[in-house]
């Protein structure tokens, strides 16, 4: 989750305290790479994928592969965001904020749609986003990528591609940022 | 999800700070792409009801408020005063238990009476919005104006808006006077001295008499409509001649700069406070200030029941 949105979100509010670095840029880049090679595999190239990054969190994720996609096969997908704060089953706990928008810049029927979140945890955030991919058209396959995938699912939600897949605590926190990825601590 | 025990009310612009308004506003504009997907509708509210509780006839603002409601997927149950038991004598704080006892977790109240929808707010848990209280506050009215003119130029500071007419009965007028200068912007008033309130001395507006001596220096013109059924004595001499000096022509939209906007809260008196012609300017923004009312509406019901704030103070603790 964006460090953002959790410094807003009780009763996870405080400072994120970082005690490890998990993947360096370096090691971002590459995993970002590989994914959008495995993307590229699986769907036999670009023509039908629509890019979509989970909002806060997922968007510079999505922005990253799809430039990474486009690196490789010489065409850009089309990419969009998309904010599930709306479509959540705990809403009131987490924010909605007028940052987060929805722009997706295609009609999604028949599209094949890649879902790109920063952190998969407990599999809600996934499980809102397939409810409002579906109001927005009907894909002709969803699939899902995230940079790190931490376990302690709650639903039946399993990532396609993953930047990569780190055991944690339930407490702790995993930050996706520009630079790294870190794992940490929320301290009052 | 709990029901909230206490929840906040939405019962006037009066007292709000800037910031709350600029938050509203802010998120309205997440509610307003809802409004334009294929869907227009998200699970935010499920299982939540809204009451609309109306003692007075309204197309807009009831009508908003249910399409508001079910977008966020509440359910609405409704109740128009002439077909209730009110006319058998019951009580309005017996009406609104009998309305509360349904399970409704927000109540829209219109009255006639100024100050009905904070008696209201006393009586019950539910959250109680202000769809207009006699010739006190209309402020979802108020924030959709507001929203409508930030549409258009970005932000209301420095904006000189004059509010056109029967001011002494409006609701509207009141709300607006107060959001529009909380957000930085200049306000005249224009009308016949008789439809002015008593009290404008202590309003942070300016007054004139003449609209055609403003026209030329004005960012928006708000056009209000003459209330004829809160007008009881004899204060304009006839229609007509009110529509000699106060209605918006053709020949006077013309004199309006040419980047100026047209406001009207609707409904419109054709011929009266406005002209066909002048409400179907290319300037005139009436009917987006009927599709902005969704919107607003919408962030009013998902703060005060989908993120349990209060919107006169801080967060309330979360039902977990």
């Amino acid at each position: 989750m964006a460090e953002r949105e959790r410094r807003q979100t009780p009763p996870f509010g405080g400072i994120f305290v970082p005690h490890a670095r998990i993947m360096t840029a370096d090691d971002m880049g590459r995993a970002i790479r590989r994914m959008a090679h495995e993307v590229i595999e699986r769907n036999y190239g670009l023509e039908e994928i629509v890019v979509v990054g989970l909002q806060t969190g997922g968007v510079p994720v999505a922005e990253r592969l799809a430039q990474s996609l486009e690196d490789i096969e010489g065409i850009r997908p089309p990419v969009g965001t998309l904010d599930v704060a709306l479509h959540r089953d705990d809403i009131g706990i987490r924010p909605v904020v007028p940052e987060a928008v929805t722009d997706l810049p295609t009609d999604l029927d028949g599209r094949i749609v890649v879902l790109v979140d920063d952190v998969l945890f407990t599999g809600r955030t996934i499980r809102a986003a397939l409810d409002a991919v579906c109001d927005f058209g009907r894909p002709r396959s969803v699939q899902l990528a995230v940079m790190v995938d931490r376990g302690h699912r709650e639903l039946p939600i399993r990532p396609d591609y993953v930047g990569k897949n780190l055991p944690t605590r339930r407490d702790e926190v995993v930050d996706v940022h520009e630079v790294g990825v870190d794992l940490g601590v929320m301290q009052k | 999800m709990a029901t909230n025990a206490s929840a906040g009310h939405f019962l006037g612009i009066d007292g709000m700070a800037r910031a709350d308004l600029e938050e509203i506003l802010e998120l309205t504009t997440t509610f307003a792409e809802i409004g334009r997907r294929p869907i227009p509708k998200v699970p935010a509210l499920r299982g939540r009801t809204v009451a609309t509780v109306f003692f007075e006839n309204s197309t807009r603002t009831r009508m908003s408020f249910e399409t508001a409601a079910r977008r966020l997927s509440a359910d609405t149950i409704a109740l128009s005063a002439g077909g209730s038991s009110l006319s058998k004598g019951e009580s309005l704080r017996d009406t609104i238990e009998v309305v509360t006892s349904y399970g409704a977790d927000a109540l829209v109240v219109r009255h006639p009476m100024a100050g009905t929808a904070h008696r209201v707010a006393a009586w019950t848990d539910a959250a109680v919005i202000n769809a207009g209280d006699g010739c006190h506050e209309h402020p979802t009215q108020a924030l959709l104006d507001c929203y409508t003119l930030r549409e258009r130029r970005g932000a209301l500071d420095g904006m000189r808006i004059a509010i056109v007419g029967d001011i002494r009965h409006s609701r509207v007028a009141r709300s607006d006077v107060l959001a529009f200068t909380a957000l930085g912007a200049e306000v005249v008033l224009v009308a016949p001295a008789t439809l002015l309130p008593p009290a404008v001395v202590g309003w942070p507006v300016t007054v004139a008499h003449e609209l055609d001596l403003v026209l030329s220096d004005l960012d928006a013109v708000y056009l209000l409509r003459i209330q004829h059924e809160r007008i009881t004595e004899g204060l304009i001499p006839s229609i007509r001649e009110y529509a000699n000096d106060f209605s918006l022509t053709p020949e006077r939209a013309n004199r309006l700069p040419t980047d100026a906007l047209i406001l009207h809260p609707g409904p419109t008196n054709l011929g009266v406070e406005i002209s066909a012609a002048a409400a179907a300017d290319s300037r005139s923004v009436i009917l987006d200030q009927v599709v902005n009312g969704v919107s607003v509406r919408m962030a009013i019901l998902f703060l005060l029941l989908g993120s349990n704030r209060n919107l006169t103070g801080g967060a309330v603790e979360g039902d977990r």
